[in-house]
């Protein structure tokens, strides 16, 4: 693979930028592999990666029924942050953190790993009581996290509303400094690029329709260029876990909903942070283009369909203009969606499944773009050693069977209220 | 926009319903020491894509629970009824 430099950007300007290599092979595919990973988003590629790069297995193909960075990697908000509760989450998505500040040198890809830091906004002293809670616990963690006053959050994002007005005043905020945004396309072809280098095959417009078993064993997949053999086989098809695993066998506490994200015109530079509404479900940054990215609520109820519906619009574009009424003449430009797999805990199932051969990465929910370099790396060790990475140990399926969830919104058991 | 045909209001926007979830999940007898059977109540969807049966409460109208089949792929309803005439 050659690597991308200052050099390398020289040197392709004198010969008029035409000999570019293509990033990743067009891999067609082999009989059979040690490890197929089945989806070629974010996860998927980063756990090829890392199987190759941590664990020494190169014979690995990742399987992609569309092209790579078509689903949720390509279509997601790009929030990345650490700020958790729960035992279990809290050191799984700082482990994640950590990765990602290294990530662009690790895959000589420039992922634009931004850590610009989110302020949550508190509109209660309550409110602000349960923040300071989460600090403390993410601090003995140590993940930073700082309690912010109404007048410190005003200096640092005062375009938000401070009036008499205010339908929710702000008492106060959480801020994460060291979080911030990716650009996830970038993540998504940065992975696929460091792991093609390894000599993984990236197959694109290859979609798994079955499994092939020995006995109980599963040993291959049908896909539709064909039987492919493997070794072991990991599931990373967020939004389709549960069709995917039916063919298997296993029924899982997922449903998939559709959640949605927005882009506004390009403004000169305004939020320089990500700004969280802690009275209703609202987000926001800026893309360095300058369109304002945000999102709020999942549509609500079992969706299959890559598209949202207008309520959610309407419903987000109000609580962003209670939080921010200056942006109340931006035009939206564009809005989509995206299909993901929701637990009823709203956290993840990575594991070994009862079937043996095959092993579940999945349930990712609203909050896995940030979980991208985590997950990759836990599942890779997951593949290569048959045990679940200390990391993911909370992770496991039979949480719900044993009444160990990881309910960080306290939500209960219904999907769609997560 | 989903449009709901209430049997009690008639054509009304998704927006007046609240959402129940997989109207397919049976609740075991009250006395079922079967912790399996609760599992699979409380947390086991069958998440299909394609025709789905689901509850939806119709909560700023009649507020009738319903039972609606949709197909979850371009969400079509093929049929609407009240979950008291449902077959068990
Ligand atoms: C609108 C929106 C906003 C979001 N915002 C954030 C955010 O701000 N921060 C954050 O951390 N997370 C966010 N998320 C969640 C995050 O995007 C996902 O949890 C994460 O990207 C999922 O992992 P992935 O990248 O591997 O999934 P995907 O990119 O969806 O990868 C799965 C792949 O599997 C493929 N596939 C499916 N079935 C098959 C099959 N049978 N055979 C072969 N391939 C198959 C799909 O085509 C897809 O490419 C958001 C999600 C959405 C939709
Ligand atoms: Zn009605």
């Amino acid at each position: 693979m050659a690597r991308y430099s200052a050099f390398s950007i020289f040197r392709n300007a004198l010969s008029g930028q035409k000999n570019w290599r293509r990033a990743w092979r067009a891999a067609e595919p082999k009989p059979a592999y040690d490890v197929i990973v089945v989806g070629g988003g974010g996860h998927g590629l980063a756990t090829a990666f890392y199987l190759a790069e941590n664990h020494g297995i190169r014979n690995v193909a990742v399987l992609e029924k569309g092209y790579v960075g078509g689903g949720n990697v390509g279509r997601n908000t790009t929030v990345i942050r650490s700020n958790y509760l729960l035992d279990g989450n809290t050191q799984f998505y700082e482990f994640s953190v950590k990765l990602w500040e290294g990530l662009s040198r690790a895959l000589n890809f420039n992922v634009m790993f931004s850590q610009r830091g989110q302020i949550v906004t508190a509109h209660s002293a309550d409110q602000l009581d349960t923040f300071s809670h989460r600090a403390n616990i993410m601090r003995l963690n140590g993940i930073d996290a700082d309690i912010l006053d109404r007048d410190a959050v005003r200096r640092l994002v005062p375009y938000l509303d401070f009036s008499e007005t205010a339908r929710f005043p702000i008492h106060g905020a959480i801020l994460q400094g060291r979080a911030g945004t990716a650009r996830h396309d970038a993540v998504a072809w940065g992975y696929a690029r460091a792991a093609d280098g390894h000599g993984v095959d990236i197959i694109q417009n290859c979609e798994v329709t079955g499994f092939v078993r020995n006995g109980e064993r599963i040993v291959g997949v049908e896909t539709s260029k064909g039987r492919i053999g493997a070794g072991k086989v990991g599931l990373a098809v967020a939004g389709h876990t549960s069709l995917l695993a039916a063919e298997a066998g296993l029924e899982l506490p997922i449903e998939s909903h559709v959640l949605q994200a927005f882009v506004t015109e390009p403004l000169k530079p305004l939020v320089d942070h990500v700004v969280a509404y802690g009275a209703d479900h609202f987000y926001v940054s800026q893309s360095d283009k300058g369109g304002l990215v945000f999102g709020g609520n999942l549509d609500g109820y079992n969706s299959y369909a890559q598209r949202g519906n207008l309520g959610v619009v309407r419903e987000v574009a109000e609580a962003a203009i209670a939080l921010m009424p200056c942006i109340s003449r931006v035009r939206l430009l564009r809005h989509w969606g995206g299909v993901m797999d929701m637990t009823p805990d709203a956290s993840p199932i990575i594991c070994p499944t009862p079937i043996e051969g095959l092993y579940l990465n999945g349930g990712w929910c609203y909050g896995g773009f940030k979980a991208t370099p985590a997950s990759g790396w836990c599942f890779a060790h997951m593949l290569a050693t048959g045990k679940p990475h200390p990391l993911t140990a909370a992770y496991a399926l039979d949480r719900f069977r044993t009444g160990h969830t990881l309910d960080e919104a306290g939500a209960g058991p219904s999907a769609w209220l997560q | 926009m989903l449009r709901i045909d209430c049997p009690c209001c008639g054509p009304r926007d998704h927006d007046e319903f609240r959402y129940g979830g997989d109207a397919s999940a049976v609740r075991p007898a009250h006395d079922d020491p079967d912790p399996e059977a609760w599992y699979r109540y409380v947390y086991v969807r069958k998440n299909p894509a394609g025709l789905h049966r689901e509850f939806w409460q119709h909560v700023t109208g009649c507020r009738q629970w319903l039972v609606i089949e949709r197909d979850t792929r371009n969400h079509a309803i093929a049929s609407v009824g009240f979950t008291r005439n449902m077959p068990a």
